[in-house]
């Protein structure tokens, strides 16, 4: 059974040129899918619709098998629902947006410590509940090589330190899917390569992931499975080595080749 | 006519008791426009529209009329305190505290204030507080919008509440962005408080050209009205240190 099944997605914006006109896919456990196109294509209100940023105006959204959003059942699209559905999602965004406040390890703890005051025993386990959130936020930021900066705030990180420090945020929260809003466009292409080498031991771990990227090399090495996308449809799909490098159709060899003509 | 020596112990008791009067009315005022203020913003910022759902059905099936965008428009509780701060910046403040403390008494005839010191006191607060309130309104609305639309979505991502994000995430960045502006309007409050004299609160400047007319038996005397800037200077200059000391303090994350 698929983790996560996307069906007849629409989405326009003040009743003019729509942004996605029907987009269907669907993800297995553990599977990294990379959506591919140019600007403007609905990639980033795809992933937006899933988080629960936008909503969708028609289609819907299951995970596990469950109706998390259905355009159609308004009962489906309640305020306080929606908030525990969006935990099903984790969303690492372009650029970053950490809260500046914080230090690296308050960023990464901050939400499951929220989290953790609605459980029933958080006033008798307080501290255990606490050390053992900390405990997690190490981890993963010794996960992603911010060890030694967990004390920092983010305006003393660089951009790519600051970039896994969103990563690490978004794991806290263990997440079935990772989706990722063109993790890498706000960085330099030496930073770019740190993030993406985290985003690659991830595939390794089998995160489910979903990567909206410009890099063709790493959807090409890195996902399973790439989607084309183009005026608010899936244009193509299919294994990643295949989609980039024999594409079937013409508008996606169209783009591909704007990139190798450079 | 008594010499500058003998003047100084009388005057200078009285503009200290004027000068008790000029705190409580600064004091009371930003305990009560501070928090009133937020209540304001939040209620300009308020965005139930009743009719938005009809404009987007009549949208929905015959494109976007006038009616459609009047209906997404038309939000009664943010029009309506926007009407109040327009009201409330757009007149004098020495205005406001006229009307506010002669219409009870005069078109109702019903004096609310009570006389004496007291009721001007009373009366003045709600003039101040009220004026205050819909200038740190706007401010507040400033430093809330200014926060980038990210930070909140980071927040919903994280499956905070509303209200946790407006706590956590979006209020300290609000602080830091408001310290510059606030500090301003605290600034101009100080010497504010002594249109309070148009009622006749005994304030400082009330008890400075007290000496002019004659009082205590020392009359015609000017210096005692220059020497209230002298007070007006000093808590300046104490409020400056404390809320550059405030702004420092905020100054270990950059938003």
């Amino acid at each position: 059974m698929p983790v996560l099944e996307v069906k007849n997605i629409r989405k326009h914006f003040g009743g003019k040129t729509p942004v996605l006109q029907g987009v269907d896919f669907s993800l297995d456990r553990g599977e990294t899918v990379a959506i591919i196109g140019s600007s403007g294509s609905g990639k980033t209100t795809l992933l937006r619709c899933l988080n629960f940023l936008t909503t969708p105006d028609a289609g819907q959204i299951s995970v596990n098998g469950e109706t998390l959003f259905d355009a159609a059942a308004p009962d489906t699209q309640r305020e306080r629902e929606i908030r525990k559905k969006r935990l099903h999602f984790g969303l690492v965004f372009q650029n970053f947006n950490l809260f500046p406040q914080y230090t690296a390890l308050q960023n990464v703890m901050l939400a499951s410590e929220l989290l953790a005051k609605e459980r029933p025993d958080y006033r008798q386990n307080k501290k255990q509940i606490l050390a053992g959130l900390r405990t997690h936020a190490e981890t993963l930021l010794q996960q992603v090589g911010l060890g030694e900066k967990m004390e920092l705030y983010p305006h003393q990180l660089s951009g790519g330190q600051q970039q896994r420090v969103a990563i690490a945020r978004a794991l806290a929260l263990s997440p079935d899917i990772l989706c990722f809003d063109e993790p890498t466009s706000a960085l330099d292409p030496e930073l770019t390569g740190e993030v993406l080498r985290v985003i690659r031991g991830l595939r390794e771990q089998r995160m489910t992931m979903i990567v909206v990227t410009h890099e063709m090399a790493f959807a090409r090495d890195v996902a399973d499975r790439v989607i084309f996308m183009d005026g608010g449809v899936i244009v193509e799909q299919g294994p990643a080595r295949q989609v980039i490098e024999r594409p079937q159709c013409e508008r996606t060899r169209q783009f591909l080749s704007s990139y190798t003509s450079i | 006519m008594q010499t500058f020596i003998e003047q100084a112990p009388i005057v200078i008791g009285a503009l200290n008791t004027g000068f008790l009067q000029t705190l409580k009315l600064f004091f009371i005022t930003l305990i009560g426009a501070l928090p009133l203020g937020l209540i304001i913003c939040f209620g300009e910022m308020n965005n139930w529209a009743p009719f938005a759902a009809l404009g987007r059905k009549i949208a929905a099936r015959r494109g976007e009329t006038r009616f459609c965008r009047f209906c997404s428009w038309f939000k009664p509780v943010s029009l309506l305190i926007k009407l109040v701060i327009w009201v409330v910046r757009g007149t004098p403040l020495m205005l406001q505290l006229l009307v506010i403390y002669y219409f009870p008494g005069l078109v109702w005839k019903n004096n609310v204030w009570g006389t004496g010191e007291t009721g001007r006191f009373v009366a003045s607060a709600a003039a101040f507080i009220f004026n205050y309130a819909c200038y740190f309104a706007e401010i507040y609305r400033g430093g809330i919008q200014g926060v980038p639309a990210g930070q909140q979505e980071a927040g919903q991502v994280l499956g905070m509440t509303r209200g946790q994000i407006f706590v956590h995430v979006t209020l300290l960045q609000m602080l830091k962005r408001i310290v510059p502006p606030i500090s301003n309007e605290i600034i101009t409050l100080v010497k504010d408080t002594s249109l309070s004299r148009i009622i006749a609160l005994q304030e400082i400047i009330w008890a400075g050209q007290a000496f002019l007319k004659g009082s205590q038996g020392i009359s015609g005397a000017i210096w005692p009205l220059f020497f209230t800037g002298v007070y007006y200077l000093l808590f300046s200059g104490i409020l400056t240190l404390l809320l550059g000391w405030t702004e420092r303090k905020l100054d270990y994350f950059r938003a």
